[in-house]
């Protein structure tokens, strides 16, 4: 009735598994998208997001990390690189990784007194985007980095 | 052999405690007039109130990029050495 | 004399160099590296506290005495840092076992 390889776990850890994933992504995301107002940020989120990878691995068997898409996370890693970039040369019209956004009423423009306040999320300019293209690239980092270090495995005896 | 390693090893750890001694007392900083004008000035110029973050991102968001591209190479790196080269 | 975060930091790393120098099998190395960088994260981050002082966060705040905020910026930079490191270090190992047969350092292999 099994019908995993002779490496994989038991149905009921499998099944908690699928369940407990969606948690953990979705406070995986809150940690990355609350960056300017609470510990965290970009990092922290994506090592978060990450651990589910390693944790789909160990319960499904060696064999499962052939299956899971690495031409999307490598496109997704590129991606985050060349944002994050692009997003330092937006502000060039002053300097370098200006925070052109902070303190204008736009998207994330709004001003805070200065003091201790409860955490408005429509603040701190273009930091919640770096925060979320970083967070990007590193779920998808670590996720190559356990899938390749998986798939190598002898196939030829 | 193994007495060169003891050796080398009681005198890094010598080092090590020597310069312990030497560093300032446990909670009275030497320099803080650049991170006095952070505390006061970084919620009013870049608007959050994480003021780690506003320094990773936006004071010294230069270093960032170096870190996300050494994070990049290290992926990168590990793919071209784990990769199996057909005949 | 000495304040005891540094003398911490200190006997971490020793421990870790200890495992670099003693050990040969190469997987126990990787741990040692692994432990004198977490020792430096450490210092790094005691580097910076104030007496009396609260995280540099201003979402509820209880007084606006805090500890300096620049060297918790540079220990996030030297965790990544450490991860690529690991990683690489690793991977080699994986090769070097699958091309030798064995993980031990200090078999003659290049003399035969």
């Amino acid at each position: 009735m099994k019908r995993s390889s002779e490496s994989g776990m038991s149905v009921i850890v499998r099944t908690v598994t699928c369940v407990a994933a969606i948690p953990v992504i979705i406070f995986g995301l809150y940690v990355i998208m609350h960056g300017h107002l609470t510990p965290g940020g970009g990092f922290a989120g994506g090592a978060i997001i990450a651990t589910m990878t390693a944790l789909f691995i160990v319960a499904e068997g060696g064999d499962a990390a052939d299956r899971l898409g690495r031409g999307m996370l490598l496109t997704a890693e590129s991606a985050g690189l060349v944002l994050f970039a692009l997003l330092g040369f937006l502000g060039l019209r002053t300097t370098f990784f200006y925070n052109f956004l902070a303190n204008t009423g736009s998207i994330f423009g709004t001003q805070v007194p200065f003091g201790p306040n409860p955490g408005y999320l429509n603040t701190a300019g273009v930091i919640p985007l770096m925060n979320l293209v970083v967070g990007l690239e590193v779920f998808a980092a670590l996720s190559l980095v356990v899938i390749f270090m998986f798939s190598y495995r002898k196939e030829e005896q | 052999m193994r007495r060169v390693k003891v050796l080398t090893l009681v005198l890094l750890f010598a080092f090590l405690a020597a310069c312990a001694v030497q560093t300032h007392p446990f909670g009275k900083p030497d320099q803080t007039f650049m991170d006095d004008y952070f505390i006061q000035n970084g919620q009013a110029e870049t608007g959050s109130n994480n003021i780690v973050s506003s320094v990773v991102f936006d004071y010294r968001g230069f270093d960032t990029l170096g870190e996300a591209s050494i994070l990049f190479a290290a992926a990168m790196g590990v793919f071209l050495v784990l990769r199996r080269v057909e005949k | 004399m000495i304040s005891l975060p540094f003398l911490a930091v200190m006997v971490i790393i020793s421990i870790g160099l200890s495992a670099v120098i003693f050990r040969r099998n190469l997987v126990k190395i990787v741990m040692g590296t692994s432990i004198i960088a977490s020792a430096i994260n450490l210092f790094l981050v005691s580097l910076g506290y104030r007496e009396g002082g609260v995280a540099p966060i201003f979402t509820g705040a209880p007084r606006l005495e805090m500890v300096l905020p620049t060297p918790q910026a540079l220990t996030l930079t030297s965790i990544v840092i450490d991860l690529a490191v690991t990683a690489m270090m690793l991977s080699f190992a994986i090769i070097i076992y699958r091309h030798y047969g064995s993980l031990d350092s200090r078999k003659r292999r290049l003399r035969e």
